[in-house]
């Protein structure tokens, strides 16, 4: 004999990631560390823009690390190392997205206290990483100006989530006949309180106000936080 | 696609909370899905009948109900509906919103089981 019922179970689906998150994310405040995952499509120009920002953070004397995520190869995490900045690889072997888990597991062995900032460069896609919390304070959607102006509206989920737009490649603007304005209200229509910066990692165009906005928001995290360095 | 670990996890969840209940077999597994959530139905149902395969779910059923993007609009003072994920603005006023109140959902609502009697 048996019968039939229904159990209510309310549980997220990914709240065993979740959990994590919000581990990793108590500890980045605790240690004053500003956690930020940066998402885009293959090609955008995360890792050029992530040399960049490396490089002159560490020119003035700020301490970044980075993760960054590949499905294959420790490409990436070689022409970061070139900035000087500690930086790990993390393969995924054929998954898609980074979750929490495998950052803390890259963490192992490092200070968090010995850092201002963590980037994570997330894989290349659009899609799977809206769904997982890396613990990070700032998401970062990145998109190119060769990848056209409508990209905000073809993937709403991850630029709704998104902290932070930044449009790469802006010094190839006027070839690919790129439309700012609408590339800005595309951005702000999925998510109005966006704030967007456009940047060109070949010529450093934008960085000095990326990087005046990144110190800000790292001053006032450790002038909240408990911990100072 | 992750589609699939998304489904993982659902199995995972699912078959530890029905280990200590005596279920004999799952029947049906009802999934909330927010509109902004980044999953896709269909890929969560060529999914479903993977990832269930030689377990108590197996042969069970995945319904998936869908959740509408909600916002506060602050100028109405109320919550909207949004009929789509194209545009985040309060369909009375026209007001731009970054205040979702529903949308990201990915969660198990309710199993249905058999169990011993």
């Amino acid at each position: 004999m048996s019968t039939a019922r229904i159990v209510e179970l309310r549980k997220g689906v990914l709240k065993k990631n979740d959990e994590l998150a919000a581990g990793l994310r108590t500890r980045f405040e605790d240690a004053g560390v500003l956690a930020l995952n940066l998402v885009s499509s293959p090609g955008t120009g995360k890792t050029a823009f992530l040399e960049r920002t490396l490089r002159q953070l560490r020119m003035v004397g700020e301490r970044p690390a980075a993760l960054v995520g590949d499905l294959e190869t420790d490409n990436d995490a070689r022409r970061l190392a070139v900035s000087g900045a500690p930086v790990r690889q993390i393969n995924t072997h054929g998954r898609c997205h980074l979750e929490a888990e495998m950052i803390g597991h890259h963490l192992e062995g490092w200070r968090l206290d010995d850092y201002d900032y963590l980037f994570i460069e997330n894989v290349g896609n659009l899609v799977c990483p809206s769904s997982y919390d890396l613990g990070e304070a700032i998401r970062i959607a990145l998109l190119s100006v060769t990848e056209g102006e409508d990209k905000p509206l073809k993937y709403p989920s991850i630029f709704n989530s998104a902290d932070i737009a930044i449009i790469t490649k802006i010094d190839l603007a006027e070839v690919c006949e790129f439309d700012r304005e609408l590339a800005c209200n595309n951005l702000r229509e999925i998510r109005p309180d966006i704030a967007i910066f456009e940047t060109s990692a070949k010529t450093g165009a934008g960085f000095p106000e990326w990087l005046s906005f990144l110190v800000g928001e790292k001053e006032r995290k450790q002038a909240a936080g408990v911990v100072s360095p | 696609m992750h589609e699939l670990s998304i489904v993982q996890s659902v199995v995972t969840t699912v078959t530890e909370a029905m280990a200590e209940r005596g279920v004999v077999r799952v029947q049906s597994v009802r999934l909330r899905v927010g509109a902004l959530s980044g999953v896709v139905e269909g890929a969560l149902q060529f999914g479903y009948e993977i990832a269930t395969e030689g377990t108590i779910m197996e042969g069970s059923r995945l319904e998936v109900v869908a959740l509408p993007v909600v916002i506060y609009c602050g100028t109405c003072s109320s919550l909207a509906e949004l009929e789509g994920v194209q545009s985040f603005r309060c369909p009375t006023c026209g007001t731009p919103s970054g205040d979702i109140r529903q949308g990201r959902e990915l969660e198990i609502e309710s199993v249905e089981i058999e169990e011993a009697a």
